[in-house]
C-alpha cells in the first residue's frame, strides 16, 4: 500500500475564545485523488484544511507526504501544499501579477530570473500570461482565481487545496475554473457549498458536521444522505 | 480616485518615466530643501518654482491643468494653519506656508506621476528607506480599493435602509468606521496567512535590481541644480 499524501489522526482544534472547531477529526488523501469537503458553515471545513499548510496548530497528528506537521517541516510541508484562498483578493498583495506569482518562489530561495521564468508558465498554464505586468486589482474575480491559482502553481506543489473556489466566480468563470482543475495532476481538496462543481471535479466527498467528518463516499451518495441539495429540496417540497 | 489616475499617468513613456527613481528622488530633496529654507522674496521664487515644474510636467507629457489641480488636494489642510497665522495678524507666514505645500505637493505629484509605485518604492529601499515602512507604504496603496469599496458598500447599505436625517447618519457613519476597522484587521490576518502560506519569513524579497545609468546620473545633477540656481537667481534680480 502507497504512503497517503495526507494522514491526519484525531484532529483536536479550539480558537481563543473557546470554540471547539475540530473535535477528532480522521482523513486520508491519496496521490491523485480530488475531494470535495462539504459541511454548514462553521462545521471546521475551512479551520481544517489551514492545519495541512501548518496555519493552525491543533492537538492530534498530521503527516504530510511523511513528513510530520512539526515545525522544523512547516517550509517544506508549505512547499508540498499549495492553499487557495476563498477571497484571491487577500492572496494578492503585490503590486504585480508578475511580481504575485514570484512571491513564493523567491521566498523559496530562488533567483529573480529563475522566479521570473517560473511564474510566467505557470500564468500560462492557467491562461494569465498577458496579464504579467497588470495590477491585480484590476482584474476581474475569475481572472483574480486564476492568477492565486498560479501563484500557488508556480510552487509545485503536490496538494492543491481550494477554499470555496468558486466564490465571487459567474457560471462561465466556474466553468473555466473546473477545466483548469481538470486539467491539472496534483490531488486537490475542495472546501465548497457547489454541489454541482464538486460533483463534477471530485471523485470523493467527506462530509463535516460539529468538527468532526460524519460521513464520507461518492459525492452524489453524500450529497443525497445528508440532504445537502438544494434540487433534492425543492423537488420534496413541489415547488 | 486620485492614485488610479496617477497609476495611469506613471505609466508613461517620456524622458522622465525612463529615469531610474534615485535619479528622481535626490532632485526632489534638493527642491523641498530649496524651498523649505527659502524666506526672502518668496512669491516671485514660488513663481519661479511653479514654472519650473509646470516645465517638468510638459516634458513628461503629463496632462498639466490636471496635474496642477490635483496638487491643490494639500490645500484643505494647510489652509487652516494659514488661516490661523493671518488671524494671529502674521499674513505674511500664512502665505508661505500655502506656496510652500502647494509646490511641495506638485513636486511630489510630478515624481509619483512619472514613477510606478512599485519600482519608487524599490528605488526608495536603495536609498535607505526603512523596508517596514515602505512595505506598510506598498500594503497602503494595494488595499486602499479594498477598503474604499467596502466603504462604499456600507454607505450603499445605509442609504437603502433610509439613513438620511444628518443625526442619524453621522452615528452610522460612526458605527461604520469601526466596522470597516474590524474588517481592515480581519483583512489583515488573512493576507498575513496567505503569505505565511507562500513561505513567507519576514523578509520580502523582490525581483530585479534597477540599473542607474549615465543618462540618469545626467538628469539627477541638473535636475538638482535647476531650482537651486533658479533660486540664486531669483534672490539676485528680484
Amino acid at each position: 500500500m502507497t504512503q497517503p499524501l495526507i494522514e491526519v489522526h484525531n484532529l483536536r482544534f479550539r480558537y481563543e475564545d473557546g470554540t471547539a472547531a475540530l473535535n477528532g477529526v480522521d482523513f486520508r488523501l491519496e496521490a491523485g485523488e480530488t475531494v470535495a469537503l462539504l459541511g454548514a458553515n462553521g462545521s471546521g471545513k475551512t479551520t481544517f484544511v489551514m492545519h495541512l499548510n501548518g496555519l493552525l496548530k491543533g492537538e492530534g497528528s498530521i503527516r504530510v507526504c511523511g513528513m510530520p506537521m512539526e515545525k522544523p517541516n512547516i517550509q517544506a510541508i508549505r512547499g508540498k501544499v499549495g492553499l487557495v484562498f476563498q477571497d484571491s483578493e487577500s492572496q494578492l498583495f503585490m503590486p504585480t501579477v508578475l511580481e504575485d506569482v514570484c512571491f513564493g518562489l523567491l521566498n523559496r530561495g530562488l533567483g529573480p530570473e529563475e522566479a521570473a521564468e517560473r511564474a510566467r508558465a505557470a500564468l500560462d498554464t492557467v491562461g494569465m500570461a498577458a496579464a504579467a505586468s497588470r495590477a491585480p486589482y484590476h482584474l476581474s474575480a475569475g481572472e483574480k482565481k486564476r492568477v492565486a491559482i498560479a501563484g500557488i502553481l508556480a510552487m509545485e506543489p503536490e496538494i492543491l487545496v481550494l477554499d470555496e473556489p468558486t466564490t465571487f466566480l459567474d457560471p462561465p468563470g466556474q466553468r473555466a475554473l473546473g477545466d483548469l482543475l481538470a486539467r491539472l495532476p496534483q490531488a486537490k481538496i475542495l472546501v465548497t457549498h457547489d454541489i454541482a462543481f464538486a460533483q463534477a471535479i471530485c471523485g470523493r466527498a467527506v462530509f463535516f458536521q460539529n468538527g468532526t467528518i460524519a460521513g464520507e463516499g461518492p459525492v452524489e451518495d453524500i450529497v443525497i444522505h445528508f440532504g445537502w441539495s438544494f434540487a433534492l429540496e425543492r423537488s420534496k417540497s413541489g415547488i | 480616485m486620485h492614485h488610479v489616475v496617477l497609476e495611469r499617468w506613471s505609466r508613461g513613456s517620456s524622458a522622465i518615466h525612463r529615469r531610474d527613481p534615485r535619479a528622481k528622488i535626490a532632485p526632489l530633496l534638493m527642491f523641498l530643501i530649496v524651498l523649505a529654507t527659502a524666506h526672502s522674496s518668496l512669491p516671485a521664487l514660488a513663481a519661479a518654482l511653479f514654472l519650473l515644474l509646470c516645465a517638468a510636467l510638459v516634458w513628461a507629457r503629463l496632462p498639466l491643468a490636471g496635474a496642477v489641480i490635483r496638487a491643490g488636494i494639500i490645500l484643505p489642510f494647510t489652509l487652516v494653519f494659514a488661516a490661523i497665522c493671518w488671524l494671529g495678524g502674521d499674513p505674511a507666514r500664512g502665505l508661505s506656508l500655502l506656496l510652500k505645500s502647494y509646490l511641495s505637493a506638485l513636486a511630489v505629484l510630478l515624481v509619483v506621476s512619472t514613477t510606478p509605485l512599485p519600482v519608487l518604492l524599490r528605488g526608495l529601499e536603495m536609498t535607505g528607506v526603512p523596508r517596514f515602512l515602505l512595505m506598510v507604504a506598498q500594503f497602503l496603496y494595494r488595499y486602499l480599493f479594498v477598503i474604499s469599496e467596502e466603504a462604499q458598500h456600507m454607505r450603499i447599505a445605509a442609504a437603502s435602509r433610509g439613513g438620511s436625517r444628518s443625526r442619524l447618519r453621522f452615528r452610522a457613519a460612526a458605527g461604520a468606521l469601526a466596522v470597516l476597522f474590524a474588517r481592515s484587521y480581519g483583512r489583515a490576518e488573512e493576507i498575513h496567512r496567505a503569505m505565511l502560506a507562500r513561505g513567507f519569513t519576514g523578509h520580502f524579497r523582490t525581483l530585479g535590481a534597477l540599473r542607474f545609468r549615465g543618462t540618469d546620473a545626467g538628469f539627477a545633477v541638473i535636475a538638482s541644480l535647476a531650482p537651486a540656481l533658479v533660486r540664486v537667481a531669483v534672490e539676485r534680480f528680484v
